[in-house]
């Protein structure tokens, strides 16, 4: 019977698996009949929009779903390479039994690498723990094994790394962390639920390479949850489509992206790919006027944080210019300054040196940085802003008329009736019942929200909008119909956009020229085409290269290009 | 953390040159002096102080000086000499009247911390881990209830109940016999035999406040994903609740000592005066009334410092307790 | 699962739709059964401290040499007659004051032949009503004019202890409410100062916070009151010590000021606010004060208790408040010697008076403090 393991041997089995939750409102159902298999060696993604239960299926594995949820049937067979399996359904949630599967035999890493990791313990401690658990090792041979295992993952001076604490890693490093210490018992699968959502993309790559690398060393078989297709596309054996609970559609990766059979997956995947290529809206459109004069026009801008040898240089002397009518994409991974880059544009920061020159419908040039009050309250008029937050930027105690109505109001420029009536026809305009008006922000979708903010920027007419990761916090099948709306207002209202995002298929999507940042300076600005095929400077080509792209035929990321800047 | 511990040292340099200016200038509020006061009282057996005598006496005790100067005196005798003035009223240096009552008073509060340490960690943990069950409720109701009932009021309760049910008398710290008896091993017995009562009286309202603090600090905890962590790690719950929760929640919970120790302290005092235990409580109080301002000052000064020092040894704990402000 | 979506467990989501912020704190809190228990009670007592002459019987500072430590009467609600018909009618069996032919100590004994009636909305002494005008209707009174009621008995003086302790409720419950509010202004005006502007005036007054946190108040009180002159009419007196016990109170609501002033500042739609013109003063009065209000009430709340048993505390050791004004803590310096309340253990009442007011307080204040903030969670 003691066959030694293969490739393919099935390592846990689920069949018709019913988490619920017992709320208030009534039982949620989470997780609603869910079968699948996951083989030796293999990899299996789970992939669903926000709500589709995919993480707690992940956590009903390990049956350490946060209450008030709770299994309600099905089964989990675990089969060991003894031969032997277990139904892991059948087990206590608090029994020795499935104590001993966890972190022994299935293994598991979370999304967030800062608040999943004790912060009062070390390293080391955190990961000896398991070996003395599961292995009974005594402490000086837990210790040699975890250095062995912090070496695994890569991470640098593990001797000295084993005694340091979690805040003093970054998040990749935390990741990794985390990764050695699921793998500290050689266990025969890992989940992974949402492992590299936190990180920025080559962070991300890197993690993905290591878990594959790890992978195909010990054999295990992986159960991924993502959102991220281009994740899925580059990882994945087997697919999962989640949907409010249920599975859509399985199958492997292949068929999944390139003969998808259901409705919802195909859905999924085209929202996807639009997002791959140039919006259909900007196709159409007449070349923007290369000789017009630039409505912005930044130049040596630089933003500092902190005093004395502490100093933070989220702005390092960048220079960026945009035309009318056109859509600048700035680009950069966190940290790149591209955030405190676009408040700077509105003042939101004092500047600590450097111009905007802004050019008035009148032809007439204000120097924003040093700009009197009510010079700046009247560009603030003409420049807008739309937030990365659809939940933090509405104010949650006004309603949805108050809101879009409030720059009318405080400007004097409508009130009463007319304010009435102007919110009402701006609601329309975005896409939103004007009926609607008296709800407050709790009551609309995350899509909605930003509609309102929408309504907010476009509100006074203005000639720029500075939109911050505008569509960062949405599912991607409400993402292009978001970009769309703002490329339609672009045209009605004859707009430019300083479009910031950390989301190159956005950009691509949406952008005529970009600028890329990468630690407070502009590394490379270009039309987009230009930028995203053919980059000119090292870190533009290793940011592209690390992004994984939806085709499961073209895996590109573990051949990607490594910036060491 | 040598650094943060000299950082913080120097830290309380202004606070304590705040506290003592802060205990002469209350000394100094009330009109008059101690000799308006001491006139007063020879004026109640017909005795009649001329002017002359008046301002003798006021040169001597230095009262006629402006009070920058008398500050300066009384703070300077303090820190040099280990002098804080002469009592009008005892006529005996303040010295000689307070250290022994402020070491009971130390005492009384440091083991009314434990006591209640003691008995609020555990609570509190069990009721965050069973939260919404009928322990959580009882716990709750009774840290209500704890925290509505005012210390003095719980002592004279105690005090009836032994009195006229007992027929004991409850009060005081030490048996007769060894109330002016120099200090033996028997009288720190006598002393461990009769701290109780006040110590459970002032542990009351501090416990209950603190059973709150860990329930919430155990309760937010118990959410964070690094127990999630530690579960699909496969240790068993108790275990991973004394290993991570529980030790991310004491954090918060050691800096409690900086605004309990005040609250004890003070209750200490109204608790004292009620069950008359020779601690700082009466001796304060008897010295306010009569405006016997040097022994009053040296009270409140000692009092402020050791509340300061409790909130410099908790931030010091914290320090080392937590990495994050450790390694900062 | 979110405050907001339990609280759509009752209602309709059409109305919850445009549910403002005090809607769904008001859902929220209802859920809260003690909290809600806490709140009816609160109002009684200030319904009491706002007209405490209507709820006595006998004016409390009437002195009465023949009722000293008059114990409680028991107050019988059913009349039954020798045939077994019943009806609800009020009333008391008097007691006759006797002396022990032995030791000549005053003996009560209650007479069970005969009855004193107590009418509802009968007449009494007479009282004013928040000062605006006189009358003499009180909820309940004695049928007989020449037999007062003891409900919760009479102390050393033969004053009725209960009406005492109505009285009281106006003084001690009123210390609470404009204490908080001292503090108040100052930990708004200064806690406002130091989290909106930050920079070194945040510095000069978080360290202030601190050093006040760190000190112990009892002792500061004491050397405070005991500087008031004993002679002062009693309302300066009354504000004087609420005064005092306001200088440390504002250090704990500053914070809390601090703390939202601080966390708001860089929230997004205080950002999207000013980019929208507003003013400042429109920015923190429209945009950000609706946002703490529920949370500066729930902290409110939670001090008043504070204050109650801090003026209790004072008066009873006769640094606060003095007789003749009553407060609960002048009415439990009865109570300080173990020979009184051993003859007359319901001079302990006005005690059981601060606990449940504060005990009521301290549930609301919870309540509301949970209730505070319906969109996060």
């Amino acid at each position: 019977m003691n066959a030694a393991p293969k490739d393919g041997d099935v390592v846990l089995d689920v069949r018709d698996l019913v988490t619920h939750f017992a709320t208030r409102t009534g039982v949620v159902k989470a997780v609603d009949g869910v079968s699948f298999k996951v083989s030796r060696g293999k990899t299996l993604c789970v992939v669903g929009e926000s709500g589709s239960g995919k993480s707690v299926t992940a956590r009903s594995i390990l049956q350490i779903v946060d209450a008030p949820g709770r299994i309600v049937s099905g089964s989990m067979v675990l089969h060991r390479p003894d031969g032997s399996s277990v139904d892991l359904a059948t087990l206590h949630p608090r029994s020795r039994e499935i104590r001993s599967v966890r972190g022994a035999e299935i293994a598991m890493i979370f999304q967030e690498p800062m608040s999943s990791l004790s912060p009062v313990h070390t390293v080391g401690d955190q990961i000896m723990e398991v070996l003395r658990l599961h292995l009974g090792m005594d402490k000086v041979a837990a210790r040699a094994r975890t250095v062995e295992l912090l070496k695994q993952v890569e991470i640098p001076n593990p001797d000295r790394a084993v005694d340091r604490y979690t805040f003093e890693f970054s998040g990749g490093m935390r990741q990794r962390v985390m990764i050695a210490m699921a793998l500290a018992c050689n266990p025969s699968m890992l989940i992974a639920d949402e492992p590299t959502t936190a990180l920025d993309v080559t962070t991300q790559a890197e993690i993905l390479d290591l878990i594959k690398r790890l992978q195909t060393k010990f054999g295990m078989a992986v159960l991924f949850i993502t959102h991220d297709m281009g994740v899925v596309a580059e990882i994945a054996d087997e697919v999962l489509v989640m949907y409010h609970g249920k599975v859509m559609e399985s199958g492997p990766v292949e068929q999944i992206f390139h003969a998808p059979k259901d409705e919802y997956t195909r859905m999924l995947i085209g929202s996807v790919l639009r997002l791959e290529q140039k919006a259909e809206i900007r196709l159409k459109r007449d070349p923007i006027k290369q000789e017009a004069k630039p409505v912005i026009e930044v130049r040596g801008l630089r933003m500092h944080f902190g005093e004395g040898t502490n100093v933070t240089k989220a702005v390092d002397d960048v220079s960026l210019t945009v035309r009318p009518g056109e859509t600048l994409g700035i680009v950069g991974e966190s940290g790149s300054g591209k955030t405190t880059m676009g408040r700077c544009l509105l003042r939101v920061y004092e500047p600590n040196g450097g111009a905007i020159d802004y050019r008035r419908a009148d032809g007439s040039v204000v120097d924003l940085v040093s700009a009197d009050k009510e010079t700046l309250k009247q560009m603030r008029r003409e420049i807008r802003m739309i937030f990365q937050d659809p939940v933090g930027s509405l104010n949650p105690r006004m309603t949805v008329a108050q809101i879009i109505g409030e720059p009318l109001f405080v400007n004097g420029i409508a009130k009463g009736a007319e304010l009435d009536d102007r919110v009402a026809a701006l609601m329309k305009q975005v896409g939103l019942e004007p009926a609607w008006r008296e709800r407050y922000p709790h009551a609309f979708s995350g899509g909605q929200r930003q509609r309102i903010g929408i309504a907010r920027a476009i509100a006074l007419k203005p000639r720029v909008i500075v939109a911050d990761e505008a569509t960062s916090a949405l599912d991607v099948s409400i993402r292009s119909q978001m970009l769309d709306l703002m490329m339609n207002l672009q045209d009605e209202l004859g707009l430019s956009y300083v479009f910031i995002s950390h989301d190159i298929g956005v950009i691509r999507y949406m952008c005529d020229r970009v600028a890329v940042m990468y630690r407070g300076r502009v590394v490379e600005t270009g039309t987009t085409d230009q930028v995203c095929d053919a980059p000119t400077h090292d870190y533009t080509k290793a940011l592209l290269s690390a992004i994984p792209r939806p085709d499961p035929r073209n895996r590109r990321i573990h051949a990607r290009f490594r910036y060491a800047g | 953390m040598l650094r943060f511990i000299v950082l913080r040292l120097i830290w309380m340099v202004p606070s304590l040159v705040a506290v003592s200016f802060l205990a002469f200038v209350l000394i100094q509020l009330p009109p008059g002096d101690y000799v308006t006061t001491y006139i007063a009282t020879l004026a109640a057996s017909n005795e009649v102080v001329d002017q002359n005598t008046a301002a003798d006496l006021r040169a001597r005790f230095g009262l006629d000086q402006p009070m920058a100067v008398q500050y300066f005196k009384w703070i300077t005798g303090i820190l040099l000499e280990g002098n804080f003035g002469l009592s009008f009223e005892w006529q005996q240096p303040v010295s000689e009247l307070i250290w022994e009552r402020m070491a009971l008073t130390l005492v009384l509060t440091v083991s009314t911390l434990i006591v209640t340490w003691g008995i609020a960690m555990p609570i509190g943990v069990f009721s965050a881990v069973k939260k919404y069950s009928f322990g959580d409720y009882v716990a709750t109701f009774f840290s209500f209830l704890g925290l509505a009932i005012p210390s003095f009021l719980l002592a004279l309760v105690l005090m009836y109940i032994a009195a006229v049910q007992l027929g004991q008398e409850v009060g005081g710290l030490f048996s007769e016999r060894f109330v002016n008896a120099p200090w033996s091993f028997a009288k720190v017995v006598d002393l461990i035999a009769h701290l109780w009562v006040p110590v459970i009286i002032l542990a009351v309202s501090g416990t209950a406040s603190l059973i709150r603090v860990m329930r919430a600090n155990m309760l937010d905890e118990l959410n964070k994903p690094y127990v999630t962590t530690a579960r699909a790690k496969g240790l068993s719950e108790f275990a991973l609740l004394v290993k991570y929760p529980l030790r991310v929640a004491l954090n918060p919970f050691i800096s409690t000592i900086a605004w309990l120790l005040p609250n004890l302290v003070s209750g200490s005092i109204i608790v004292a005066i009620v069950l008359s235990l020779p601690t700082a409580g009466p001796m304060l109080l008897q010295s306010l009334m009569s405006q016997d301002m040097y022994l009053a000052g040296a009270f409140v000064l000692l009092i402020c410092a050791l509340t300061l020092i409790g909130s410099l040894v908790s931030d010091i704990l914290l320090a080392l307790v937590d990495p994050r402000i450790r390694l900062e | 699962m979110s405050e907001i979506q339990s609280a759509a467990a009752t209602v309709d989501n059409k109305r919850l739709a445009v549910a403002s912020q005090w809607q769904l704190v008001w859902w929220a809190f209802k859920r809260h059964q003690l909290a809600m228990i806490g709140l009816v009670i609160v109002v009684v007592f200030y319904v009491i401290a706002a007209v405490p002459g209507f709820f006595a019987v006998n004016d409390p500072a009437m002195q009465n040499a023949r009722a000293a430590y008059h114990p409680p009467q028991a107050l019988h609600f059913v009349e039954t007659d020798a045939d077994g018909s019943w009806r609800i009618k009020p009333y008391i069996h008097p007691y006759q004051l006797r002396r022990d032919p032995q030791t000549l100590a005053a003996v009560y004994v209650e007479d069970p032949n005969r009855k004193v009636y107590v009418s509802l909305f009968g007449r009494g002494y007479k009282y004013s009503v928040l000062g605006l005008f006189e009358t003499d209707i009180h909820m309940f009174a004695s049928g007989e004019a020449r037999q007062p009621l003891f409900l919760l008995g009479a102390d050393r003086l033969g004053r009725c202890v209960y009406s005492r302790i109505m009285q009281g409720a106006q003084i001690s419950l009123s210390v609470g409410l404009v204490g908080v509010f001292l503090s108040l202004t100052i930990g708004v005006v200064l806690g406002g100062i130091s989290g909106y502007y930050g920079g070194k005036s945040d510095f000069v007054i978080q360290r202030a916070i601190e050093f006040i946190l760190s000190l112990p108040t009892i002792p500061i009180w004491l050397a405070l009151a005991a500087a008031l002159p004993q002679d002062w009419p009693a309302t300066t007196q009354y504000f004087m010590i609420t005064l005092i016990l306001s200088l440390t109170g504002w250090a704990q609501l500053a914070r809390v000021v601090r703390g939202r002033f601080l966390s708001l500042r860089t929230e997004e739609f205080v950002v999207a606010a000013r980019l929208d013109g507003a003013s400042e003063g429109r920015i923190i009065f429209r945009h950000m004060l609706p946002s703490f209000m529920s949370h500066i009430i729930a902290s409110i709340t939670l001090a008043i208790p504070a204050m109650i048993l801090a003026e209790t505390s004072l008066s009873f050791l006769g640094l606060g408040l003095q007789p003749p004004t009553i407060s609960w803590g002048v009415l439990l310096r009865e109570a300080q010697n173990i020979r009184s309340i051993a003859t007359a253990p319901w001079l302990f009442a006005p005690g059981a008076a601060v606990v449940i007011a504060v005990m009521a307080l301290n549930f609301l204040g919870d309540g509301m403090r949970d209730a505070a903030d319906p969109y996060n969670k």
